[in-house]
């Protein structure tokens, strides 16, 4: 087996070292119930690198894969040029073998790469401090329900109607159990946000506010009075990026007064990856930050008096405070913290707004085109590279149909909000710098006929 | 004015009705170098034996139980900016907060220093 | 003959040596600064196209603040990281005897797998016919853990060891809810990785310790005792959370008559499966009784650390707490197909009281393709040889150092993956801590040090299967020098290490006043 170093000769030299007759002798404790006679049945044996590769390249094949197709998703992931030094650097293997940096003198590179990381994402989102990653961006946003609990001391969460769906999922499941009560309804096919709603609904009991930037439907929101609002009661604002290519075009959460920033990093230096390995971005407001989840790597000297960085706060966390934690959290998201980081340094302020602008402005054009179909009608105002269309028909038919084309052409409504049926004509459309004009275009032509059959079926 | 301790490692200065409480030299020593001292509110009201304060080192982080029942007239400030005074200074500078005492009984099952003394001796 | 007097010396020459560079650089120990210090908001690796022409929708919210992002051309950011790189320790380098953490070799061909475009670059949403490839992966890994660990389910979608914790947790208490038991204590032993206490309380349970016997091991009368207080059928235990291997690197001998004293209680075991390594392919937890354990894909299955995640931590489940676990979840039916349950198909598979979801999408398919390449190379018979050989491993290093190192447990029998030894015995003033900088000047990354709590200045070694015999005799010489060492009181000890890119860090004054991110200097003396 080719990474099992011992030989055969290793294995009786080391068990006469030990004392044992055999190998079975070191499993003595295990009882005789759970004892196994020899390798498990149903399973194969040990394979070939070629044959391994092979079986799972056949999977592999089976997908239609993102950069194959004419592709308009996002809803969360969104597909951005990756540039080849990003993937190349976090192979390294001093980056890609390592620890947790625990044992600060030999882990200065994953520590100085997490303070630079925590500088860019707090400065991305307008904030004084950032922590070293959590492990996605629905996971940042329950953990930061869960911390506003802790400043406020209060359990009523007000969740607008723009957060991603599945947040909203995985804050309700915390929520179970921390017994928050969250007030949350599905958005409506409009233009305007629920940020007025959400501003009357703000009172003495409530531990905090929660609106994503831009939001679900693609929607872009001023949330200044949302802030003084949630101050003036002593709430906490949090905001939800999924999108933080958008912060290179609009103004940052932060600058609005935002309490707690977090988000999904993957959209920059993460590949879609199916929905996984991502990197949460966690930020906020310095005076909380004893309140605050996940790993923080922090500056400080040597002996020698040089410059250095090491973990630090760290009795916030589990393996110190152990029932008292902050968080259960244990394993961030350090590799997936260094793609963006990498990208991020890649992209510097000038390559980010520009990137942002070109999102910006291939996604109007698009809207536009989009919108001259018939039967078809832009929702939103305001968006930065993402906004929904309504169709005539139900959205998620639409979208099987053009994938039976190999046009991903977007995220339906349905799809997120499968009991929502006043949605479920809703698609969102997705436009970074990867669609080119032809892929538009054969977007545009394959709603037109794909609408022109649904209509023709099924008579409104 | 008289002085007594916990076994939990609070001293408690008494004069009338108020009380001043921090925690030990021995204690200060046992968790090394602080580094994060939350001190209660005036106007909290604390209950014998409840969690009052956190104190933190590097490595360690540990509740504060408060020796007597009362209401908190005063947290140290100055831990905020300086916790290192804990380790300095843990029986004067180094204090936490100060309290009316509701119920001066309470003081009936604390230590005297001598008493203390030996206490940690035996551990 | 042609005589060349030019040319460079070939004998060394006698000099007097000298540390100090005007680089501050000492060779191949490379000093970096910040990116902020070097790169500037003008300065850009990428060339993008010009953007179109086209109004603006951003309703009037443009940033136009810096934002104060530093940017560096490619070639200056290529060499930043790889500068940065250098100086971290890594398996690549060497031998990482990190307890409690299974550091073994992370082999390249699960990366090949996993930048696979038709896994890389596949969006979650997609509509479900087009991504039929990502789900047998997940079904085929899914199938491969329930094997393995002789349970009914799998949660795939936890995004890490602790998580999964939280998720196995959740189960238990949806289960116990379902049949109108409220309980509220969660049993934990000292021994546990803080993860244990601080996810039962998480959840809304209180922790209570379990005692450990001299053995090292769960207390199982003490155990009964807590399980029949308050008296017949009105047990409060929810359930007991155990490690197995047990973070002193035991095997608990008496796991089933635990499961089944818990059982007979009306509670669930969760398993701890930070130490499956040590059994996989030859025991499994199923058949000890166990009702929910998480796998960590990260260290069992060899996807790598990378400095700290991302992780993977799937959470297989008995029969009582399947129907409970978090969606979405991969279900094969009888035609062979594999599908995807979510919110709205949940009732066509029958998973109706379902807790609900702990993150958006599917989990870390990233780590799903890397693990299940690796379980596939091994095959049964190669992963039963994994855990015998990392047994083997861990029980060399032990019986190598029992005469140096104090093992309080050496005498109860064979270790599992791990060797634990102490402090005691060391001359005074000379700690674990010691030891550890000492190994790092040794060219190791130390063991894992002062866990678990319950042995003084305890120091956990985890050789893992993936080091070779002769691996393993240079780290026992190295450890047994350094031992000799801190018990004949050598104070030089104190300064290690003195080769590493840096000495000792002052944990302190980085605790008292946190400095997290970088300002210009200017604004940070302000801040003053």
């Amino acid at each position: 087996m080719r990474y099992l170093p011992l030989q055969p000769e290793d294995r009786a030299a080391m068990l006469a070292k030990i004392g044992a007759p055999d190998i079975d002798a070191l499993f003595a404790d295990v009882p005789e119930v759970a004892r196994l006679d020899g390798p498990i049945h149903q399973l194969p044996d040990h394979a070939s690198e070629m044959a391994v590769e092979r079986a799972l390249g056949a999977m592999a094949r089976k997908n239609l894969t993102a950069g194959d197709a004419p592709f308009f998703l996002g809803c969360g992931a969104y597909k951005h040029h990756i540039p080849a030094s990003v993937d190349h650097l976090i192979q390294r293997g001093e980056f890609l073998t390592a620890y947790t940096p625990y044992q600060p003198e030999i882990a200065q590179g994953t520590l100085q790469m997490l303070f630079e990381f925590q500088t860019q994402v707090a400065r991305l989102f307008g904030t004084d401090i950032a922590n070293a990653s959590m492990y996605d961006g629905s996971t940042a946003c329950g953990e930061a329900i869960v911390m506003a609990r802790r400043i406020t001391k209060r359990g009523r969460v007000l969740m607008s109607s723009g957060v991603h769906p599945h947040y909203v999922a995985v804050a309700k499941t915390m929520a179970k159990f921390t017994r928050d009560e969250i007030d949350h309804r599905d958005p409506a096919l409009t233009a305007e946000t629920d940020i007025t709603a959400l501003i009357a609904a703000i009172d003495d009991d409530t531990s905090c506010v929660v609106v994503q930037y831009p939001d679900i439907l693609g929607r872009i929101d001023d949330m200044s009075a949302l802030a003084e609002k949630a101050q003036a009661h002593k709430a906490l604002l949090i905001a939800v990026v999924t999108e933080p290519v958008a912060l290179g075009a609009i103004k940052a959460p932060g600058e609005m007064g935002a309490d707690i920033v977090v988000g999904e990093g993957q959209s920059i230096g993460v590949g879609l990856n199916f929905g996984g390995p991502y990197v949460g971005l966690f930020a906020c407001k310095e005076k909380y930050v004893r309140q605050m989840p996940g790993r923080l790597c922090g500056e400080t000297t040597d002996a020698e008096g040089q410059r250095g960085y090491v973990l630090t706060l760290s009795t916030r966390e589990q393996h110190i405070r152990r029932e008292k934690a902050t968080s259960n959290i244990c394993t961030n998201s350090g590799l997936c913290a260094l793609a963006f980081s990498i990208h991020m340094t890649l992209l510097g302020e000038k390559g980010l707004r520009d990137l942002a602008a070109l999102n910006h402005a291939k996604a109007v054009k698009a809207a536009e085109r989009l919108s001259e179909v018939p039967g078809v009608e832009l929702v939103n105002d305001t968006f930065f590279n993402e906004f929904t269309l309504k169709l005539p028909s139900d959205a998620r038919e639409a979208v099987r149909h053009l994938a039976d084309r190999e046009i991903l052409a977007g995220v339906s409504l349905g799809r997120l909000f499968p009991h929502a049926s006043e949605l479920s004509n809703g698609i969102v459309v997705a436009v970074t710098e990867v669609a080119t004009d032809a892929d538009v275009e054969q977007l545009a032509d394959g709603l037109a006929s794909v609408t022109q059959n649904q209509r023709e079926e099924v008579p409104a | 004015m008289a002085r007594y301790f916990t076994e939990e490692h609070e001293w408690i200065d008494v004069e009338g009705e108020s009380a001043t409480v921090g925690i030990t030299d021995y204690a200060q020593e046992q968790l090394g170098d602080i580094v994060f001292v939350e001190v209660p509110e005036a106007g909290t009201v604390v209950e014998k034996g409840g969690e009052v304060a956190v104190v933190e080192s590097v490595k360690a982080a540990s509740d504060v139980y408060s020796p007597v029942s009362g209401e908190v007239t005063e947290g140290n400030s100055a831990l905020e900016d300086e916790p290192a005074l804990v380790n300095s200074s843990p029986e004067e500078e180094g204090w936490f907060y100060r309290l009316t005492m509701s119920d001066s009984s309470e003081l009936e099952g604390l230590m005297n220093e001598a008493a203390y003394k030996d206490y940690v001796d035996s551990l | 003959m042609s005589m060349n007097r030019e040319g460079r010396p070939t004998r060394p020459q006698d000099a007097e040596a000298t540390s100090e560079t005007f680089t501050g650089n000492r060779a191949l120990m490379l000093e970096e600064p910040l990116l902020f210090e070097i790169g500037d908001a003008t300065l850009t690796g990428v060339d993008l196209e010009a953007a179109p022409q086209a109004e603006s929708r951003l309703g009037g919210l443009e940033r136009n603040r810096p934002i104060g992002l530093a940017g560096l051309s490619e070639p200056e950011t290529v060499r930043h990281y790889t500068r940065l790189s250098r100086q971290n320790y890594a398996i690549d380098l060497g031998l990482f005897p990190l307890g409690s953490c299974t550091m073994k070799h992370n082999p390249r061909l699960n990366e090949k797998v996993a930048r696979m475009p038709g896994f890389a670059d596949v969006h979650p949403l997609q509509p479900v016919d087009t991504v039929r490839g990502a789900l047998e992966v997940i079904n085929e890994l899914a199938f491969w853990l329930i094997d393995l660990t002789g349970m009914d389910g799998v949660a795939m979608s936890p995004k890490a060891g602790a998580h999964g914790e939280l998720c196995g947790i959740l189960c238990i208490r949806a289960a116990l809810e379902a049949r109108g038991d409220a309980r509220e204590v969660i049993l934990v032993p000292e021994s546990a990785h803080g993860t244990n206490p601080a996810t039962a309380a998480f959840a809304g349970y209180r922790v209570e310790n379990i005692p450990a016997n001299a053995d090292g091991r769960v207390d199982l009368e003490a155990l009964k005792e807590r399980l029949g207080k308050g008296g017949e059928g009105d047990c409060d235990v929810a359930g007991v959370m155990i490690t197995n291997p047990n973070t002193c690197g035991l095997f608990e001998r008496d796991m089933k008559a635990i499961s089944d004293a818990v059982h007979e209680a009306g509670g669930f075991v969760y398993c701890d499966g930070a130490n499956f390594n040590a059994i996989v392919g030859r025991v499994r937890p199923g058949d000890l009784g166990v009702d929910a354990m998480h796998i960590n894909l990260h260290k069992t299955f060899s996807t790598p650390h990378g400095g700290g995640g991302p992780g993977s931590g799937p959470v297989v489940l008995s029969e009582a707490l399947c129907p409970y676990g978090p969606i979405p979840f991969t279900a094969k039916t009888k035609d062979g197909v594999v599908h995807l349950v979510e919110e709205e198909n949940a009732a066509e598979f029958d998973h109706n009281d379902s807790f609900g979801r702990m993150v958006a999408f599917h989990g870390q398919m990233g780590m799903f393709t890397r693990a299940l390449a690796y379980m596939m190379s091994h095959g049964a018979d190669g992963l039963k040889q994994v855990a015998e050989d990392a047994v083997l491993n861990a029980n060399y290093v032990l019986r190598s150092l029992e005469d140096v190192l104090d093992a309080p447990f050496g005498k109860s029998g064979p270790c599992m993956h791990e060797a634990l030894f102490s402090d005691k015995g060391l001359a005074d003033g000379f700690s674990t801590l010691d030891i550890a900088k000492a190994l790092i000047d040794e060219g190791y990354h130390p063991m894992t040090m002062y866990f678990p709590l319950v042995v003084h200045g305890a120091m956990l070694v985890e050789p893992t299967e993936t080091e070779s015999k002769a691996a393993l005799d240079q780290f026992i010489g190295a450890l047994r020098s350094v031992a000799a060492r801190a018990k004949a009181g050598d104070k030089s000890l104190h300064a290690a290490p003195v080769h590493a890119p840096r000495r000792r860090l002052d944990e302190t004054a980085a605790a008292r006043k946190p400095v997290l991110v970088w300002r210009e200097p200017e604004v940070a003396e302000a801040a003053e």
